[in-house]
């Protein structure tokens, strides 16, 4: 008997991804679709797409999507959880869309505690309009729109996302990864099923921050663009658990009342 | 059923909530806080009612088209300055066909404006409000009873045609106490199909607006289009009054509408002839029905508490028919029928 060690995942739809070669987007959607896999929660589970690279995400994603405007996925998300709250409900975002034209609604969502998980690439720029500046921009990264390089006195500084949403009181895990590297992946995926399990469980607002490669407008091969995230970008977005709740959540909810 | 005394703003959240509306969000601004606040304390008593404030216009016009989304009756209100802030999700709401009724408890504008009763956004109501090429059903309720007869209607009509809804009154209509009786809710008829609640063991589905493909999204155009047409055909509503014997026509909506009646009583006891025409669907606009009174009648005054927006409806529907005249008073200033009857006679007299 031979013993199946890896697989096609089942809310995979067999679409042939249509990001850059190297491109984080799409080993996040892989692993976030095994993930449904293995918590046997496709059929439950309805996902908001942004404007954004990832606006087709459900050419690949095998459960059910609707599109958000730029920014506005945590709202509706928020408007599909307290609908149907037995749903799995995740919003999957860029770094221009949740932290800057969609600031408010990422914020005021976990402020909410609402009871959904935000996938956050953070690829340091915006991909889908050409590698314009984003508000993760390094400072001197050069972009489009910042041709010099981003200065902190006129372009202001990169946003810590991860690190400014666990401070809102109502979020209860926030977790930074990364996609450069097969130990990194792994952890990612562990990361997200641990986000799924916290709303799965009622716990509130989980957010993963996904450091991501976009070599297309970082202008790096692929294999540089993985090395760019271990030596520049993670210096400045350092990975780790900025948040966990589940625990103490878990322990008031068992303490006898 | 009984007759309760309510004022206007708390008719259209008890009428929502009886036309089975079960989430609702908005975000404060005057003069319409008093329905947000109905929606605050009375859906969270209905079984499943969500009420959340957003924190802006655009989060709350977001939220409801997610419960859209997700097969449940919605609803959003505001005035002037945050519906421009509900534009986007408007329109994207129109392109991803997503019933939702938003209230329009209109302000003076532009900007910021004043705080008192306008009617300033029509233009914005009925041509889109948002980018792109669509429509939005739009109701002009002129009476407490109208208000809570119009906002169930909006529901069913909202599923029907799978399009936004907008319900159009200003805030005189909001303030104003009527004694107002509700009407038994139909039924609500909105097919599984189009509801986004997990694939189970099915296919997935999804809800877009973006067609990348310009052949994709022209079909679609044109599909939203033939919709627009059945509405226009299926869905014109319009009052008229004291129309037998008119030798002039009034043509007013909403709280105008009430005014030009105290102006026709006080100038036919004067003996001048004067009838009212007044739409309540403002879109799709009673354009033929306007236009075949122009067989009996041809002088119409429009009166409008704006510069003139409905007047190019009127305009386009009577095809130079018959003469139009217009008196508006914008920016918040709402004459009273004492005035207005002043200023047609004084256009009639004109003609004579
Ligand atoms: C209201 C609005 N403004 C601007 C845009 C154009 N737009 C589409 S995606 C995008 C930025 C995407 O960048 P990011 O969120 O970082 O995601 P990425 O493409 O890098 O994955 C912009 C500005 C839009 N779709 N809607
Ligand atoms: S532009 Fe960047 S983020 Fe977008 S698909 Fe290409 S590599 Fe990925």
């Amino acid at each position: 008997m031979s013993k199946i060690v890896f697989q096609h995942p089942r809310s995979l739809k067999h679409n042939i991804f249509h990001y850059c070669p190297g491109c984080g987007h799409s080993i996040v959607h892989r692993i976030t679709c095994e993930v449904i896999d293995e918590m046997g929660i496709r059929g439950i589970t309805i996902g908001v797409p942004p404007a954004g690279c990832a606006v087709l995400a459900y050419n690949y994603f095998d459960v059910d999507m609707i599109e958000a405007p730029h920014g506005r996925g945590p709202a509706m998300a928020s408007g599909i959880k307290r609908s149907l709250p037995d749903r799995v409900v995740f919003s999957y975002q860029g770094d221009g869309d949740l932290a800057a034209i969609g600031m408010a609604e990422s914020f005021h969502a976990a402020n909410r505690g609402e009871n959904i998980t935000i996938i956050f690439i953070n690829n340091a720029v915006y991909g889908m309009t050409g590698g314009q500046m984003a508000p993760t921009t390094m400072l001197n990264q050069r972009t489009t729109t910042s041709p010099l390089g981003r200065k902190q006195q006129l372009d202001g500084y990169p946003v810590k996302v991860s690190e400014i949403f666990s401070k809102i009181g109502g979020a209860t895990y926030i977790e930074r990864c990364s996609v450069s590297s097969p130990l990194h992946v792994n952890k990612t995926k562990k990361a997200i099923k641990k986000a799924f399990q916290c709303q799965i469980d009622g716990l509130g607002f989980s957010m993963v921050e996904v450091l991501s490669m976009c070599p297309t407008n970082w202008k790096m091969s692929s294999v540089d663009s993985c090395k760019w995230i271990d030596d520049v970008l993670g210096k400045e977005f350092p990975l780790g658990v900025y948040k966990d709740e589940i625990a103490a959540l878990q322990n008031e909810a068992e303490a006898p009342a | 059923m009984n007759k309760v005394l309510m004022s206007g703003n708390f008719v259209i959240g008890e009428a929502a909530i009886r036309a089975g509306c079960r989430f609702y969000a908005g975000y404060p601004i005057t003069p319409q806080n008093e329905l947000t606040e109905y929606m605050a304390e009375h859906i969270r008593n209905a079984e499943g009612g969500v009420f959340i404030q957003s924190e802006s216009e655009i989060a709350a016009i977001n939220m409801i088209a997610g419960a859209s989304a997700a097969g449940i009756r919605v609803m959003t209100s505001s005035s002037s300055p945050g519906i421009s802030l509900k534009q986007e999700g408007i329109s994207s709401m129109a392109a991803c066909e997503l019933p939702g009724i938003i209230v329009n408890i209109m302000r003076g504008g532009p900007g910021l404006g004043n705080i008192r009763p306008s009617q300033g956004d029509y233009f914005q109501a009925t041509r889109g409000g948002g980018h792109g090429d669509y429509r939005t059903i739009v109701l002009a309720p002129a009476s407490g009873q109208e208000l809570a007869d119009l906002t169930m209607d909006a529901f069913d009509l909202a599923d029907k045609y799978r399009t936004p809804v907008m319900i159009l009154a200003d805030g005189m209509m909001g303030q104003m106490m009527e004694p107002v009786i509700f009407k038994k809710p139909k039924p609500r008829h909105y097919n599984e199909k189009f509801m986004l609640r997990g694939a189970g063991d099915g296919k997935s589905k999804f809800i877009r607006g973006l067609l990348l493909d310009p052949i994709d999204s022209e079909e679609h155009n044109w599909k939203l289009f033939r919709k627009y047409e059945i509405i226009k055909k299926n869905e014109p509503r319009f009052e008229e009054h004291r129309i037998a014997d008119a030798e002039a026509v009034i043509v007013a909506y909403g709280t105008a509408a009430r005014i030009a009646k105290g102006a026709i009583k006080r100038l036919r006891e004067h003996n001048l002839k004067l009838g009212l025409f007044r739409p309540i669907s403002l879109w799709p606009f009673p354009e033929m029905q306007l236009r075949s009174l122009a067989a009996q009648v041809k002088k119409f005054i429009v009166f409008e508490m704006s510069t003139g927006q409905m007047l190019e409806d009127v305009r386009l529907a009577l095809q130079g028919y018959a003469d139009v005249e217009f008196h508006g008073r914008p920016g918040g200033a709402v004459p009273t029928p004492a005035e207005l009857a002043n200023v047609i006679s004084k256009i009639c007299d004109k003609r004579d």
